[in-house]
């Protein structure tokens, strides 16, 4: 998978978590989760399970640590695919 | 064990809204409270014809169902230590309740909680509370996270 196949995925794996559909609309890599796309923080938390699903992967403490904005959360993602390929 | 985790809810004389814990393992947990009739919120609502508020019910579902439980699973599952870390505190992070009975001054109610998941310091729960006919009084998913518990999973 790309990094804008995983961004236009990632973009539906957001959606129930956001009421800005503007925001939602013009994510890009820099978009910050909390900030930009203004989700509750605690929802992060079913963010990182629903990509786990979708994905089929396992996110650890460390990584969700650093999924705050769009492109690490890519980051994540695709570093975790990688591995399950293995 | 149980006894001990009631020592460790937060909450003092009239916001404590847990009497006792009667099943409590990993996946959920069943406890009761029965409201007081003197309880400072039935002077006010309503004035004659007090009326348990469902912002009430509601902090009752979560004290058995997230903050007993989440409790539970900390010291179950980490080594945090409640008492040396006074500045440590439950915060409930999202809640969506629908309530079909009223609750009355007096009047007992089970709370009945199971575990969504617990991932990353954060609790979610379906709740049901009941009352002692064991009929719906109400139910919903309960979210809530252990402000400055600091463990890294």
């Amino acid at each position: 998978m790309t990094r804008q196949e995983i961004l236009d995925e990632l973009k539906k794996v957001l959606a129930p978590y956001t009421a800005d559909k503007e925001a939602l609309a013009k994510v890009d890599e820099n978009t910050d989760l909390i900030k930009d796309l203004k989700i509750n923080s605690a929802n992060l938390v079913d963010i990182i399970i629903d990509a786990e699903s979708k994905y089929n992967i396992e996110i650890d403490y460390d990584s969700a640590d650093r999924m705050t904005n769009v492109g690490s959360c890519i980051d994540v993602i695709s570093e975790k695919m990688g591995q399950g390929q293995v | 064990m149980y006894k001990n985790i009631l020592n460790l809810l937060p909450y003092k004389s009239s916001f404590r809204f847990v009497d006792h814990i009667s099943s409590l393992d990993t996946d959920g947990v069943v406890g009761e409270y029965t409201l007081k009739e003197d309880a400072f919120f039935y002077e006010d609502h309503f004035a004659g014809n007090p009326v348990t508020p469902g912002v009430i019910v509601t902090e009752i579902m979560a004290q058995i169902g997230l903050v007993v439980l989440g409790i539970f699973l900390i010291l179950h599952e980490s080594d945090v230590n409640f008492t040396e870390d006074e500045l440590m505190f439950p915060l409930l992070t999202s809640t969506d309740v629908s309530f079909y009975k009223m609750v009355l001054p007096g009047q007992r109610v089970i709370v009945k909680s199971q575990k969504q998941y617990f991932r990353f310091g954060k609790l979610k729960c379906y709740v049901e509370m009941l009352d002692t006919n064991n009929e719906l009084i109400a139910k919903g998913m309960f979210s809530g996270i252990i402000k400055n518990a600091g463990f890294k999973k």
